[in-house]
């Protein structure tokens, strides 16, 4: 293939995930607003945050009445991945100076996997480049769009918004269960939440589920993760 | 929520994202390190699905949630898209709500 179709192929693969998380956005403003965020903190999570499983937990806390550490931690937590793809990025990005501080802001879920997917060192580039600023101007325009909608939508819980927030959470992780490892810690982990709610405050049921994921990655076991085209 | 939280959490996420750019490249190498952030990210969206599901409160309940939820699972395994499955969750909880 002549270099600037190659290109194109990968400029289009980063539009094409950029449109594909854009419904993930609409959901994600929709639902923020229904956990009582305002729609400008809605905005300023897409923008400042920018890393959708933890702004899925962030506003799902909240949700749940748990306290601002609680939710704090748990955003923190669900985005240690991101570290990991940074250091994943680092040597083949080489970003310098001011470059580097916005790459450390688009480093998720799909700019990674798009880029790392490529066969050589500027297709790399290209790839993580592109995909992470498609992200993130439909993440932020689709966040504000569904935040505007859940705030003209009145009650959120007769329009199951409760429902649509769990089955948010199931479907960031689906693409990740695909080996035995995962889905015996997302069992573990989701028995001793429910488990408890009763006796915990809130919030805590989901951080006792790190305790899971310690003692699942104890384990000795071989295989070993990579990013996954889901939410930023 | 208080904007405090907001940016602290934001904070904190961008910060990890950074460390990854400026860390020792060995330093988090470890396989068994990756393992464990995998872990971490999928024991917290498992809890958080679970709580979100059933809670109440204090309180575990079975109400038009569970439904919803069944429906999600079903699209998710037929492959359909995220907004599909979203949207028909709250839409079967809705119903059924107005239907009790």
């Amino acid at each position: 293939m002549a270099d600037s179709l190659v290109r194109n192929t990968v400029l289009r693969q980063a539009l094409s995930v950029g449109i594909a998380t854009g419904a993930y956005g609409i959901s994600f403003g929709a639902l923020s607003v229904a956990s009582g965020l305002t729609v400008a903190q809605t905005c300023a999570l897409s923008l400042l945050m920018f890393t959708g499983g933890s702004q899925f937990a962030l506003v799902g806390v909240v949700g749940a009445g748990g306290t601002g550490v609680a939710s704090v931690v748990t955003a923190g937590l669900l985005g240690i991945r991101n570290g990991f793809y940074g250091l994943q990025m680092a040597p083949l990005l080489r970003a310098r100076s001011w470059r580097r501080p916005l790459a450390a802001q688009l480093t998720i879920d799909e700019s990674t996997a798009v880029g790392t997917a490529q066969s050589r060192p500027d297709l790399v580039r290209l790839g993580f480049w592109s995909t992470g600023l498609a992200v993130f101007v439909l993440w932020n325009l689709t966040t504000l769009f569904g935040a505007v909608l859940g705030d003209a939508m009145g009650d959120p819980r007769s329009y199951g918004m409760d429902a649509a927030a769990a089955a948010a959470f199931l479907g960031l992780i689906w693409p990740r269960l695909t080996t035995l490892r995962p889905r015996a810690v997302a069992i573990g982990a989701a028995v001793l939440a429910v488990a408890l709610i009763p006796i915990a405050p809130a919030g805590v049921p989901v951080l006792a589920a790190v305790l899971v994921a310690v003692a699942g990655s104890w384990q000795k076991g071989g295989d070993r993760p990579k990013p996954d085209q889901v939410a930023p | 929520m208080s904007w405090v939280a907001l940016l602290a959490a934001s904070g904190v996420c961008y910060l990890t994202k950074l460390v990854g750019y400026l860390a020792p490249h060995r330093w988090l190498e470890h396989p068994r390190m990756r393992q464990m952030a995998a872990m971490v990210t999928v024991a917290l969206l498992s809890a958080l699905f679970a709580v979100q599901t059933l809670g109440s409160g204090h309180s575990v309940v079975l109400d038009a949630r569970v439904p919803a939820i069944v429906v999600a699972a079903v699209l998710l395994w037929r492959k359909a898209p995220f907004i599909v499955v979203v949207v028909a969750a709250g839409a079967v909880a809705a119903l059924l709500r107005l239907a009790t």
